[in-house]
């Protein structure tokens, strides 16, 4: 096991510095620079240009910035903010926490009724339950999230008045940041109210965020149930005399996951792209928005640094699913 | 009292309207300790007719008996809950292809105490011991390091051992082995066969060898029944039934026995395939591959007659292999 993730950890490193590579070039494709975009409709002098560009270090060779930008990353610099002249890594860590806390909430969201509805419409096929399940997968799946989040805010929060429309938690709380996680934060905080309204504002964003995902391991779930209650050794498990219950959790459950994790690791993709969406709809003041807002200011050590921070955790998700799978399926785990 | 007794058995498949019947009106017994072979090609209703016993026929599949009687119980009475205390304790399966019958997430040890913890509430040390033994009594070497090994590691001779000590875990009154050794190549094939008869004969278990080859149950079973579109076409002692077959199908199944043909230079086949849904005949099940065929087999359906043999044909075969018309 032990060598399994090994070697899974391997084959990490050229990923990564291929991530690098493609995040430094891309966001230079771009036309136009961080002068001119600062400058705006006003035109500058060449030389205070070139004087600038120099000043910001971008008067070097590209090859030049990119190992330059390469060695501080390897030190943990992620270089300074081209607009806000903070580091890269300080405006990082106060919106990083917003987003994880709304991915999390969004996947657990989707697991959790995702994961039940398929595995009862693949035991229950063709049922009422099965069809109206599917139905409502796909509709999920093809909605435009941003559509469907401005719906939710209409009926229940203007409407109904029953979630807030937008932000974190309600203004008049003044939360203390110990893990920046406003759930935590507020609980420990003992403010009387404070949970409830983090709770609150996190529902809109959770259900809009977790709309696809629920969808893909709804379906996925329900397909790979099916798949493996026509295998044989579900068959060999009920000519044991095993109730229903343990053949279907024991027997069918376990292997019908296999699939199904691996796709909840992708969903990590769905996840941080739906985050700008969603993001930017409900203010929520995440990496999302601020990744969005850096790539029109020509925030290049931030695109960069959003770019890599966003890849990385797409690749540490999926290693932790490669390594889960390994768990699951024994006979992943021997292969060389 | 015999061990197991099925009478007009029916497993019917498809619309209340349109029903294809998988097993026609089905008589089958078995006595304790006994070992019969159950033969016929593929879809003449041999599996069904085992996981309709074994209570493995999911709707829309129907499953309807005059009697089904195992060791007094009478299977149709009893609920799903009080059948499961019977199958897989009492009455056991082992399948054709073992690697897939195992499943791949779980140890050869975590499923062969599976069975033990449901049906004998084992625990503990016990557990390990019984399930130590069960796979030392199928002959697998080094059984103690096997207990933590999964079926993908295990080759395929190997798996059916494991399925075997798996289904006679609680020292089942039948055994039930559909296609044992199809998967398996020749010399593996002669082991395990080997293998269930030493094991039926100690434990004194009755055993029903359900396979498309004559030859396999040749050696091993007392009676056989060959089976032909979900009809018992023919049932009877061994010798009896390779030294005069009385139904055209069994001696269509005799004469593609190379061992049973020597010195003929092609082996006979019997042109066509069981029928199926849409061309089921209205009379006798083979009137339309049979080569003795009359007009009454069109029309009519025999019934399975007889004493020391039983065979379901008007016209059955005589000592010579010919028809008596």
């Amino acid at each position: 096991m032990f060598s399994f993730v090994l070697r899974k950890l391997a084959t990490v490193i050229p990923t990564f510095i291929g991530i690098t590579l493609v995040a430094f070039a891309l966001i230079r494709m771009i036309p136009g620079d961080p002068i001119e975009v600062m400058v705006g409709e006003r035109r500058l002098d060449p030389e205070m240009h070139a004087a600038a560009m120099k000043r910001l270090g971008l008067d070097q060779p590209l090859h030049v910035q990119y190992l330059t930008y390469l060695s501080k990353l390897t030190e943990g610099d992620l270089g300074m903010s081209l607009v806000t002249r903070e580091p890269v890594t300080k405006e990082f860590l106060t919106l990083f926490p917003a987003t994880v806390e709304l991915a999390i909430c969004a996947l657990i969201f989707a697991v959790l009724l995702g994961l039940p509805a398929g595995m009862i419409a693949g035991l229950k096929r063709g049922s009422v339950f099965d069809h109206g399940v599917m139905g409502v997968a796909m509709t999920g799946y093809s909605m435009p999230i941003f559509w469907w989040g401005l719906i939710l805010i209409m009926f229940f929060s203007v409407q109904l008045g029953i979630t807030p429309v937008s932000g974190r938690i309600a203004i008049e709380y003044d939360i203390p940041v110990r893990t920046g996680f406003l759930l935590i934060d507020s609980w420990y905080s003992g403010e009387e109210g404070a949970f409830k309204s983090a709770l609150m504002h996190l529902i809109l964003p959770t259900v809009v965020l977790g709309t696809i995902p629920l969808a893909v391991i709804a379906r996925m779930t329900r397909s790979s149930m099916l798949e493996v209650l026509r295998e044989d050794y579900i068959r060999t498990a009920r000519a044991k005399g095993l109730a229903p219950v343990r053949v279907v959790v024991i027997h069918a459950l376990r292997n019908a996951l296999i699939p199904v994790v691996t796709v909840i690791g992708l969903q990590t993709g769905t996840l941080l792209a739906g985050a700008v969406l969603t993001e930017t709809i409900f203010s929520w003041p995440g990496i999302g928005k601020w990744l969005v807002d850096s790539i029109s200011r020509r925030d290049y050590p931030v695109v960069q640094a959003g770019i890599l921070v966003s890849a990385t955790i797409f690749i540490v998700v999926n290693l932790i699913v490669d390594i889960l799978y390994g768990v699951i399926n024994p006979r992943i785990r021997s292969a060389k | 009292m015999s061990l197991l007794k099925i009478k007009n058995l029916r497993v019917e498949f498809g619309s209340k309207a349109h029903p294809f019947p998988a097993v026609d009106g089905l008589d089958f017994e078995i006595e304790r300790g006994e070992l019969v072979g159950i033969v016929g090609e593929s879809g003449s209703g041999k599996s069904v007719t085992m996981m309709a016993l074994m209570g493995l026929i999911d709707a829309p599949g129907r499953v309807t008996a005059d009697e089904l009687v195992f060791d007094g119980h009478d299977l149709l009475k009893l609920s799903a809950s009080q059948r499961r205390k019977i199958v897989g304790k009492d009455i056991s399966m082992i399948f054709q292809d073992a690697l897939t019958s195992l499943n791949p997430a779980y140890t050869v040890g975590f499923q062969i105490k599976e069975s033990l913890k449901v049906h004998m509430g084992l625990r503990g040390s016990a557990l390990d011991k019984r399930a130590l033994e069960l796979l030392e009594l199928v002959e697998i070497p080094d059984a103690k390091s096997r207990l933590n090994a999964y079926p993908h590691q295990l080759s395929g001779g190997m798996n059916q051992r494991v399925m075997i000590a798996v289904a006679i875990a609680c020292n089942p009154k039948l055994l039930i082995a559909d296609e044992p050794t199809t998967a398996l190549d020749v010399t593996i094939q002669a082991q395990i066969m080997d293998l269930l008869e030493r094991l039926q004969k100690e434990h004194n278990m009755g055993l029903i060898m359900i396979t498309h080859d004559l030859a396999v149950v040749a050696e091993m079973a007392k009676r056989i029944c060959v089976m032909y579109a979900g009809q018992v076409v023919e049932e009877a002692p061994v010798a009896q039934l390779f030294r005069t077959p009385h139904h055209p199908y069994t001696q269509a199944l005799l004469d593609a026995i190379p061992e049973h043909n020597k010195g003929a230079k092609r082996l006979s086949a019997l042109a066509g395939i069981v029928p199926g849904h849409y061309d089921r005949p209205k009379g006798c099940l083979l009137s339309p591959r049979c080569r003795y065929v009359q007009d009454r087999c069109r029309i009519e359906r025999p019934q399975l007659l007889g004493e020391a043999g039983r065979v379901r044909c008007f016209f059955p075969l005589n000592a010579e292999g010919s028809s008596h018309v």
